[in-house]
């Protein structure tokens, strides 16, 4: 049986456009110092640490994670780097729990981080092949058709994106961490933002961020001493495929399903929207979270917009709220962005998500995807130990 | 965690003293150090026989040994079964839009597009999977998954070996695929007709 595993604490920095007054360095310190403060344990009492970051030609870095050694108090012990593009914050934190969860580490740093302000993400997602068609506008020009096909399978109401993008940008008013801080912004003014990547508005789309985010993880014995409330870790799950094969489901991808019935059986859950108090799902742009409803199994297929129509999913009212926190919608600083998901998770269930609380929330689900949409991260956390 | 992230962590609260004689020096902020590099691109077996084919107007595919697949443009394997895919299949220059975007911001290193523009996932006539062209000679709002294409290719005497000979693809008439068998959906009714056909064939 494995080790049963406990957020300790997590840190974030305040997410916005620009970090001038810190470095690399400096910014993932300030992360980890505020899970450390949180965890209450000092740089001696971590046994190894776990990093995640988009790919390095972002920032233009190679290995960061190697110059950042000494920030991340991680001389002299074990240090990890994963790669699972902009799902790597959550693949690094399922990465990290399993070192504690195969009784290897007692207690385990990670973290996600990104510069943006210090790189250009729409120039690293277009690069050209070589003697190939180079027509592909970022991350937007990519999602936008797998986005098309959803609306002309379920007949979604064309206004639902929008509606979750609003959505969004209430609840990051809510979290003082989050980038976007929008307090005038109508839903007339999302509605009417324009195109970009046509059916994506601009206003459906994530900021560009600097911050980072991080996870004291910890054994059994580690969690029942802490003077806090913990998060139980009581499932967590990787799953990829490759991003073009004939009959490919880009809608709903094989993998996700399968990451996510693979979450679910570890935890123990049968019914999904019952059992899960708040979800915490990568939705860089707005229309993922009705897809990702449906593929995680909230909903039945076709029906992850009503349940944005109905408002189920917000945090005042709602029976399933996701993103209290605002989302990768209100803020992205890219390699981190999965990692706040599953750190949000965890807060929820702790108690300690200030202002965007969910009331008693028991049990959360924390969410990440990345690269052609073919890999994913997923845990779920609990407020009480798991019983298996 | 503190829920105010104006608190800086105890451990960075400390001042920072810098030495007397840097006190009057203007701290610099961030600093730009444009980089490049170049570099000779090998394409490997399966690109190079694609690459090549497209200086005489043809468009070369590979086919799965494990159920006939076809993928474009090849790469040498069949990524569900991990099956090297040793045979090339020529592909007519014909196929429809599966998903598609309509762009209306400028991308980097391509100042020749005019915005907006459309970029689609070509799937050819024979082809089992989709790859990326610009869809022109449209209005943008008329374009449609399953919209029949044929390719437009740069006069014969600026053919290179690259796929970027296909300026883009116009609108070559006939009915549309229907949405339920085009694109990524072409591969599932492919398979669901092949086995009514089967069907079929036992029953006579």
């Amino acid at each position: 049986m494995a080790e049963r595993t406990a957020v300790l604490g997590v840190g974030q920095t305040k997410y916005q456009t620009t970090r001038g007054d810190v470095s690399l360095p400096g910014l993932v310190r300030e992360a980890a110092y505020r899970a450390l403060e949180d965890a209450e344990v000092g740089w001696d009492d971590i046994d190894a640490v776990v990093v995640g970051k988009a790919p390095d030609f972002f920032e233009g870095v190679m290995q960061p994670e190697l110059f950042l050694a000494e920030a991340l108090g991680a001389v002299g012990k074990p240090l990890l780097r994963v790669h699972t593009a902009g799902s790597v914050g959550g693949s690094t934190a399922v990465v990290a729990a399993s070192l504690v969860q195969a009784g290897i580490h007692r207690r385990v740093l990670t973290l996600g981080f990104e510069k943006q302000s210090e790189s250009n993400a729409t120039w690293a997602l277009s690069l050209p092949q070589p003697f190939s068609v180079s027509i592909n506008a970022g991350a937007g020009g990519y999602f936008s058709p797998i986005i098309r096909q959803y609306m002309a399978r379920t007949n979604a109401p064309e206004l639902i994106g929008c509606m979750v993008a609003f959505k969004d940008r209430q609840h990051a008013l809510l979290n003082p961490y989050a980038h976007l801080q929008q307090k005038e912004l109508t839903f007339d003014q999302v509605v009417e933002s324009p195109m970009l990547w046509e059916p994506i508005r601009f206003s459906e789309t994530c900021p560009s961020s600097d911050g980072a985010c991080a996870i004291v993880l910890g054994d059994e014995a580690a969690g029942d001493a802490s003077t806090k409330p913990v998060a139980w870790i009581h499932g967590a799950a990787l799953r990829s495929e490759a991003n073009n094969f004939p009959g490919r489901d880009e809608v709903n991808p094989q993998a996700s399903r399968d990451c996510a019935d693979d979450v679910f059986a570890q935890a123990g859950i049968t019914d999904r929207r019952g059992e899960i108090d708040e979800v915490e799902m990568y939705v860089p742009f707005s229309w993922y979270e009705p897809m990702w409803l449906e593929s995680l199994g909230f909903c039945e297929i076709g029906d992850g917009w009503k349940l944005v129509e109905e408002g189920a999913t917000h945090l005042d009212g709602g029976d399933l709220p996701v993103n209290c926190s605002g989302g990768v919608l209100s803020s992205n600083p890219i390699g981190a962005s999965g990692m706040i998901r599953f750190a949000e998770a965890a807060l929820q269930v702790r108690g300690m998500a200030g202002d965007h609380q969910v009331d008693g929330a028991r049990k959360a689900f924390g969410h990440a995807y990345g690269g052609g949409a073919q890999y994913y991260a997923m845990w779920i956390v609990g407020a009480d130990k798991p019983t298996s | 965690m503190s829920t105010d992230p104006s608190v800086t962590p105890a451990a960075l609260s400390g001042e920072v003293h810098l030495p007397e004689k840097l006190a009057d020096v203007e701290p610099v902020r961030s600093v730009r150090t444009p980089i490049r590099l170049e570099y000779d691109f090998i394409p490997g077996a399966a690109s190079s026989g694609y690459l090549n084919a497209f200086a005489d107007r043809k468009i070369l595919g590979q086919r799965s040994p494990v159920d006939g697949a076809v993928f474009v443009p090849p790469r040498g394997v069949d990524p569900r079964h991990g099956a090297a895919t040793p045979d090339y299949v020529e592909l007519p220059d014909t196929g429809h839009v599966g998903g598609f975007c309509v762009t209306r911001l400028p991308i980097p290193g391509r100042d020749d597009l005019e915005i907006p523009y459309v970029s689609a996932w070509i799937h050819l006539d024979g082809a089992d999977i989709g790859f990326l062209g610009l869809v022109a000679g449209i209005d943008t709002s008329e374009v449609r998954m399953g919209m029949r294409v044929r390719a437009v290719w740069k006069p014969d005497d600026q053919l290179g070996r690259t796929a970027e000979n296909i300026l883009y693809w116009e609108p070559s008439g006939g009915p549309d695929i229907p949405v339920t068998a085009a694109g990524t959906n072409a591969w599932h009714a492919k398979q669901i007709t092949e086995s009514e056909e089967q069907a079929a064939g036992e029953g006579r």
